[in-house]
């Protein structure tokens, strides 16, 4: 960290280092008005009966308790509890197996990543769109494997309620997969060549130094990976909509859509603030045990 | 801070590959064990699964090529897989110049001009006042500045959810709700965590001997960030560009939420022309549609290469 307070010999406190001080102000503004402001807005309004426009009319835990009695948000974070789950051990799972078959010092080694990360550089409506064609009944994969002679075949996630969710899981691993085996590999080479070589020299099977030596030694890119993968499931939203828009029924429902239809669409801003705030809880139950064990304690590293 | 030294281990990781690589190639020279068969067990097996994995990541682009390529009648008929019997570009012209959005029939081409009309000022504008913000932060920190950044960066791990309405709100008092302006703000500031962390990062790793030798020449704040600092930066100006060009371009929440439906992005259009209940499915002209979407950040991604590695390695701090 390059920056100290300088010049604190002058006088005038207010206008010193002015220049940077105007250059700041969005970022003030920002951080203090939109984030900070925004989110205490919402909370506190979350406590509301608003509707149609937001008003200050207190009802204490009432939006909350229509909130988990009703079935559409009830299958949002069911269906959120299990797209999470899955998707952070499967990304986790196949992320690290990748990176470490990368890692044997292949060659075309640029052109496989450059072809597992593509799909990163998508939008989520894009992955969302191709998948829904992939999967689709009447022509997609269920179909080609009919025509190949096994007429029975069944594979239509996205029309079937009870498992429309692993569409969207594989849609959502082809999309990330990617990136998170560029963390893993990073983290992979960070590790020391000698630790290798020791391990060789003691004969230990491969797999062996990988699971006992080496992701132990990965902790911190496991646990910055964990969290990059999560607080994006918390936000899952375009996929969905663009794969299912939420069906069948409701399927697929998941909590951020749910924010979004009853603020915009629904009219029942109260509702889509007290969803909005169990978001917020959520991220902050990820977060903040994180942030503690990383850095908490005392500032070590201020 | 937790992200910048999250950040930091990506970066670092990523960036000297080639060289441990290297360095381990050498070190594995004539002194390690006898060179393998080329054709050895291991070898089949590594090579065998990752070109297995590389074509099923391909599949989709494939697929989507493909279709886009058929006539509505050879899709009926044959398998998604096959190649077209005959090539049609037809499908193309249509997603481009007259796919329909209810009552709209003039194609993607006005979500595309949306894109880019939402995009560039997007892009210049977030960067220019990230960096000023970064640079800021690195080289003239004020009393408190630390508390607003902090504030900064825990908020970018709020869902946007949260805090959509209260922009709504401010928006329609200064009269900016749904037009292009008004989402170029909100790019800007969704943008701003992770656009300040990275340049404040850059910032404070350069010599510090240039920002005193020029403090002693006399130069100010403005001098110094456009006489010094913005030439030396251009690497991470571009890393920026690459993160905000995908990201804003590939945004379907804040497009749907902010802008009236003449000026919706691409995705948003995209989304509609395909999802759209009325009407016979054309599943060539979704596919072709779904393409010229993606050609944007695909087209940035294939041309910058490591950088976008770079980019993602920071803007997956965003989560």
């Amino acid at each position: 960290m390059a920056g100290h307070t300088r010049g604190s010999g002058r006088p005038n406190q207010w206008l010193r280092n002015l220049n940077a001080k105007l250059a700041s102000i969005p970022m003030i503004l920002t951080a203090v008005v939109i984030f900070l402001g925004g989110t205490i807005w919402t909370v506190v309004y979350s406590f509301t009966n608003s509707k149609l426009l937001p008003r200050l009319s207190f009802v204490g835990l009432d939006q909350y308790e229509r909130l988990w009695a009703a079935p559409r948000w009830l299958m949002s974070v069911q269906n959120l509890a299990i797209y999470g789950l899955l998707s952070l051990i499967f990304s986790l799972a196949i992320g690290f197996l990748l990176a470490a078959l990368m890692d044997q010092k292949i060659r075309f080694e640029n052109t496989f990543r450059t072809i597992m990360l593509y799909p990163f550089a998508l939008s989520f409506i894009v992955t969302g769109l191709v998948w829904q064609w992939l999967l689709n009944p009447e022509y997609g994969i269920q179909s080609v494997v009919r025509s190949l002679g096994w007429t029975s075949f069944a594979f239509d996630p996205l029309y079937n309620a009870n498992i429309v969710i692993y569409g969207i899981l594989i849609a959502a691993l082809w999309q990330g997969t990617g990136l998170v085996m560029c963390l893993m590999l990073a983290g992979l080479r960070g590790i020391d060549e000698d630790i290798w070589k020791a391990a060789r020299v003691d004969g230990i099977p491969m797999w062996k130094t990988y699971v006992f030596v080496i992701i132990p030694m990965m902790r911190g890119v496991f646990i910055t990976t964990l969290v990059i993968i999560a607080s994006g499931i918390v936000k899952v939203y375009d996929l969905v909509v663009a794969q299912t828009s939420g069906g069948p029924g409701i399927a697929s429902e998941v909590p951020a859509k749910y924010v979004y239809d009853y603020m915009f669409q629904a009219q029942n801003l109260g509702q889509g603030f007290a969803a909005s705030t169990m978001m917020l809880i959520t991220v902050a139950i990820i977060i903040v045990p994180w942030a503690y064990l990383e850095f908490g304690g005392g500032r070590k590293r201020a | 801070m937790p992200e910048i030294a999250a950040f930091n281990a990506i970066a670092a990781g990523i960036e000297p590959e080639a060289e441990k690589v290297q360095a381990r190639a050498t070190l594995a020279g004539p002194r390690g064990r006898k060179p393998r068969r080329a054709l050895s067990g291991r070898n089949i097996m590594v090579y065998g699964t990752l070109i297995v994995v590389a074509l099923y990541y391909l599949l989709p682009l494939y697929v989507m090529v493909m279709t886009s390529l058929k006539g509505m009648p050879e899709i009926r008929l044959g398998n998604i897989f096959a190649p077209p019997l005959e090539i049609t570009f037809e499908p193309w012209v249509k997603a481009w110049s007259s796919a329909c959005t209810g009552l709209n029939c003039d194609g993607l081409s006005r979500g595309f001009w949306n894109s880019v009309r939402i995009t560039v000022p997007s892009t210049l504008v977030s960067i220019a006042i990230a960096s000023i913000n970064g640079y800021a932060l690195a080289n003239w920190r004020f009393k408190g500045a630390d508390l607003f950044f902090t504030i900064l960066i825990v908020g970018a791990f709020i869902p946007y959810q949260v805090m959509i309405y209260p922009i709504v709100i401010v928006l329609r008092e200064i009269g900016l709700y749904g037009s292009l302006t008004g989402l170029i703000i909100v790019h800007t500031i969704f943008g701003m965590p992770i656009l300040t962390l990275l340049f404040r990062n850059y910032f404070a790793g350069l010599p510090e001997e240039l920002f005193k030798a020029a403090r002693v020449d006399g130069a100010g704040f403005w001098t110094i960030y456009f006489r010094i600092m913005l030439p030396m930066s251009m690497p991470i100006f571009v890393v920026a560009m690459i993160l905000q060009v995908t990201g804003i371009w590939n945004d379907f929440l804040f497009g749907v939420v902010f802008t009236r439906p003449e000026y919706y992005p691409m995705t948003v259009q995209l989304n509609n022309i395909v999802n759209s209940v009325q009407g016979v499915k054309e599943y060539n002209v979704n596919m072709a549609a779904t393409i010229l979407t993606g050609a944007v950040p695909l087209f940035v991604y294939f041309v910058s290469g490591r950088l976008f590695v770079r980019g993602i390695a920071a803007g997956a701090v965003k989560g």
